[in-house]
């Protein structure tokens, strides 16, 4: 009778044991889990897509904005939060046999423009001036909300711009263009108004790594279809349209999103894999060194997607304070806060000291005197062969 | 001549014909509004009539009244806001009987096609180029030829481009593109660009002034060949003449081409669907553009179909050539004040009653120059009835004798104007004549360069040498022996002769001459029908100036 009073006490004590240990690995799991919750510390996310060039040749470049609005939008981020500007309109173009439709693949397999395409800035207002005031925030009061990046400090925002670039600079309906300074000024315009938390900004067009060399805002993540000096290639015809539908990196790039959904757990990392030369021709590039955090820890639903982190538990968690902001805050009470908050904001990275710009190699002029003195040397020989005292004929 | 060249015949053919009212052939305008309403187009018909100047001997044409027909395609989703040409001219030497049937079936098609963001004109023309003319000028709303055209019912918005075709057989072994235009007018380049396209894609064999394409550019052959298209296109740009209906859309600044479907004795022929496959490809191109073509050169010159080189390229050869002229001109001019330098010095007093008088000497040749140019401009035309009725010639005849007569007068002239002007300085006289004759052909080979560069580049290389040489010293039989080859006149007698040297059928004297005076005819009647600017550019510009060069010449 004692025997198995110890034996049931002992089993009781052990299973008092298991469950605590369990009940620890949970604890920490749960903790874990917690921890995850707040990895990418975004609430909200934006998509801006723009597509730049006009004219019925242009129409793949249409079909790859479409594209990725589509994937944007199946993935959670409502037509609110996205600001779509095309600058032409391929779907009712009177030059379009099956009308109403933008097609990415050929045979009419996939139609991009489906019924709840909300165009944000059309046609003649995809300018260099509106996509700036977009990013920035700089846009006259009587604009209306689906015009706005309402951003703030804990969003999350996808940049996909596609259409006729060259060697630092993207083209815009055919007479303007953006250059990549000017786009990398608007960033940081960004960064200092604190209008977001992290950036992934792709681009779609020929020589499209030279628009992302001059970023120098922290939490920017780049990618690009070609490199410097190469092209990027559009993917397919279609006879019966009569144009070429798609441009290949972005082509591959939807066929990767399709099999992403909300729940997936993909990074970054595959997304820089898409499209490898001998599918693309040209090759992708991409750019972390701005990025704080490391790729293969961002999901692609951190950008693409607007997934909402609900998590439902009856555990308790306990929530460790970070020790290093709360010292540096303590240390924010000491000195002025008004004079130092914005200055802590914008430089939580040195910047200066991870970029190397290297200054762009310019065209070789000959020297002004050079000119000058070659000019000299002709008249000289001419009125030496006519002699001076003809120059009073001459005037 | 021609067929009418006996003046007892002609006028018997002409009462004839006046008096019946009816023309020897005409087109069939009622099938053709029934048949392009059955195919769907919106059709309508515009007459125009127009009398020229003196009976046209190669087309046989004098009172000219006719119809054209054209039908409009409308775009069934855009606003006819702009709007494509197919035009097919018919006359009634009948090389076009094909083309119209091709046209209609084109019609056809494309009526079932729902891209069309522009509207498609199909216009059938009568008298080819006159009707053409008439058809523009109604539809642009002007009148720059005298052309009598009733106003159009039916407008289809600005026309972006145009494609005048000519096919005279339903099976053809090449096609042959036209480019030049009126008074040397191009396309944009990327329309040539565009046909040559759809020629390597559809296989098609395609031929640039009649001659194949030179395949073997490293040897020298390829070089050479694209040497005599390129010299080709020179003497083509510099007659001025529209080759084609085409070359009258240019002047309202609607790019434009000419397809000849040529059938020759070649193994590999195609049929019309060939041809109206890269027809479709070219419309369906055009269709996709938003604004007109302007990326491409206007100014250009062609030694292949798939070369050209650019006016950067070309045009100081010109300007060398005028600079040699403006040279002579300073040196002449330091000559004369060296001279009037010696002569004042001697004398001790001021000489401007020297200076006064030969300014004064100039006046007198250069008026005469002009007053004989002028003659040359309106005296063919306005003469020919009177010279029709003393003597035994027709009005074409009259008008081209006429011509000839003044021209060769004018070459008697010097020994008229020195009894009119008295030089105390003979030299500083015929000096000064020669400054104001070099500074006035300078100008005038500038302008024209500027516009019509082959033009320039021809009377510049053959008159500029021997109007810089012109002196009355030396041997005077020779300087006028080689004034003489280098006129105007001869320069266009020459050139005719180059030109069929170059296409490979080579003229007799006795052929060339013939050609030469029914050349002449037809530069004062494109003038009069077209407003083709050789005729009035050589009798009122470039004469007068050579007249000026052969008073130099003959300077006592």
């Amino acid at each position: 009778m004692a025997v198995s009073h110890c034996f049931s006490r002992a089993a009781s004590a052990f299973t008092a044991v298991l469950l605590f240990s369990f009940g620890c690995v949970a604890a920490s799991h749960i903790e874990d889990q917690a921890e995850q919750f707040f990895r990418s510390g975004h609430t909200n996310n934006w998509a801006v897509l723009v597509c730049t060039s006009r004219f019925w040749f242009n129409y793949r470049h249409v079909a790859n904005t479409l594209s990725v609005y589509r994937s944007v939008k199946r993935l959670g981020i409502p037509d609110s939060h996205i600001v779509l500007m095309l600058a032409d309109d391929m779907a009712c173009n009177p030059r379009n046999p099956k009308p109403a439709t933008v097609f990415s693949h050929k045979n009419m397999e996939l139609n991009v423009y489906g019924d709840d395409v909300e165009v944000d800035y059309r046609s003649y207002e995809v300018t260099v001036e509106n996509f700036l005031r977009v990013l920035t925030g700089r846009i006259p009061p009587s604009t209306p909300r689906s015009k706005r990046l309402l951003s703030d400090d804990r969003s999350n925002i996808l940049i996909y711009m596609t259409g006729h670039g060259g060697n630092g600079f993207l083209k815009f309906q055919d007479s303007e263009e953006i250059t990549n300074i000017e786009l990398a000024d608007a960033f940081e315009q960004m960064w200092q108004k604190r209008r977001y938390n992290e950036l992934l900004f792709i681009i779609d067009t020929c020589q499209g790594a030279s628009m992302y060399e001059r970023f120098y805002s922290p939490n920017i993540m780049a990618l690009a279809s070609s490199q410097v000096g190469e092209d990027s290639l559009s993917h397919q015809p279609d006879p019966a349209i009569g144009v070429h539908l798609m441009d290949r990196y972005t082509f591959y790039v939807l066929e990767f999103l399709e099999e992403i959904n909300p729940a997936s757990q993909t990074n970054m990392n595959d997304l820089f894999q898409v499209c490898p030369k001998s599918l693309c021709v040209s090759t992708p590039g991409h750019r972390t060194d701005l990025f704080q955090r490391d790729p293969k820890n961002v999901l692609i639903t951190d950008f693409f997607g607007s997934v909402r982190k609900v998590e439902i538990t009856t555990e308790t968690i306990n929530l460790q304070q970070d020790s290093e902001i709360m010292e540096s805050s303590y240390k924010e009470d000491q000195m002025d806060e008004e004079l130092m908050e914005p200055l802590k904001y914008a430089e939580q990275l040195p910047v200066a000291q991870i970029i190397h710009q290297k200054p762009k190699l310019k065209d070789w002029h000959p020297p002004g005197g050079f000119i000058l003195g070659l000019w000299a040397l002709i008249i000289m020989v001419f009125f030496k062969t006519y002699g001076i005292k003809h120059m009073k004929f001459i005037f | 001549m021609g067929l009418l060249s006996d003046p007892v015949r002609r006028r018997a053919l002409a009462r004839l014909v006046l008096r019946l009212n009816a023309p020897l052939w005409a087109l069939p305008v009622a099938w053709l509004e029934r048949t392009m309403r059955s195919v769907g187009l919106e059709v309508y018909t515009q007459s125009f009539s127009r009398k020229l100047p003196f009976p046209d001997e190669t087309h046989e044409r004098y009172m000219v009244s006719g119809t054209n027909v054209y039908g409009i395609l409308r775009a069934p989703r855009a606003a006819s806001t702009e709007s494509l040409v197919l035009t097919v001219p018919c006359g009634s030497d009948s090389t076009n009987s094909q083309a119209v049937g091709l046209l209609l079936a084109l019609a056809a098609h494309f009526r079932g096609q729902i891209y069309w963001a522009k509207d498609i004109i199909f216009l059938v023309t009568e008298y080819d180029l006159l009707g053409t003319e008439a058809w523009l000028e109604a539809y642009h709303d002007v009148n720059v030829t005298g052309m009598q055209s009733s106003p159009l019912q039916g407008r289809a918005g600005a026309i972006q481009a145009a494609v005048a075709l000519e096919l005279s057989s339903d099976m053809v072994t090449s096609l042959d593109v036209a480019v030049e235009g009126l008074n040397g007018q191009l396309p944009n380049l990327d329309l040539l660009n565009l046909f040559q396209t759809f020629c390597q894609k559809g296989g098609l064999l395609c031929t640039l002034q009649g001659k194949l394409q030179p395949q073997d550019w490293t040897s020298l052959d390829g070089p050479l060949q694209g040497l005599q298209m390129l010299l080709l296109m020179v003497l083509r740009q510099a007659s001025g003449r529209p080759h084609g209906s085409h070359g009258l859309f240019l002047r309202y600044r609607v790019e434009a081409l000419t397809l000849r479907g040529i059938n020759s004795f070649r193994q590999y022929k195609y049929d019309l669907v060939a041809v109206g496959k890269a027809l479709e490809g070219m419309f369906r191109k055009l269709n996709h553009l938003l604004e007109r073509l302007h990326q491409s050169f206007f100014l250009y010159l062609l030694p292949a179909l798939s070369r050209f080189v650019s006016i950067g390229l070309y045009m100081p050869a010109a300007g060398f050539l005028l600079l040699v002229l403006g040279l002579k001109a300073l040196e002449l001019w330091m000559q004369l004040h060296e001279a009037g330098v010696g002569l004042e010095e001697p004398r001790g007093s001021p000489g401007p009653s020297a200076q006064g008088v030969g300014l004064a000497s100039l006046v007198a040749p250069l008026l005469i120059s002009q007053a004989m140019g002028l003659a040359l401009y309106v005296l063919p035309v306005l003469g020919q009835h009177v010279a029709a009725q003393h003597f035994p010639v027709a009005e074409a005849e009259a008008v081209v004798l006429t011509l000839l007569a003044i021209y060769a007068a004018g070459l008697a002239l010097p020994h008229n104007t020195h009894r009119v002007v008295s030089t105390q300085a003979p030299d500083r006289g015929w000096m000064a004549l020669k400054l104001v004759a070099l500074i006035y052909l300078a100008l005038q080979l500038g302008c024209i360069a500027l516009t019509n560069f082959s033009l320039g580049f021809l009377l510049a290389a053959t008159m500029v040498p021997t109007a810089a040489l012109a002196k009355p010293h030396g041997s005077r039989t020779l300087y006028a022996a080689l004034l003489v080859l280098t006129s105007p006149a001869a320069t266009l007698f020459g050139s005719l002769f180059l030109w069929r040297e170059l296409q490979e059928a080579p003229l007799s004297l006795a052929e060339g001459w013939q050609l030469f005076l029914a050349a002449l005819a037809q530069g004062v009647l494109e003038h009069h029908t077209y407003g083709a600017l050789l005729f009035p550019l050589l009798s009122l510009g470039l004469y007068p100036c050579w007249l000026l060069f052969w008073n130099v010449l003959f300077w006592k």
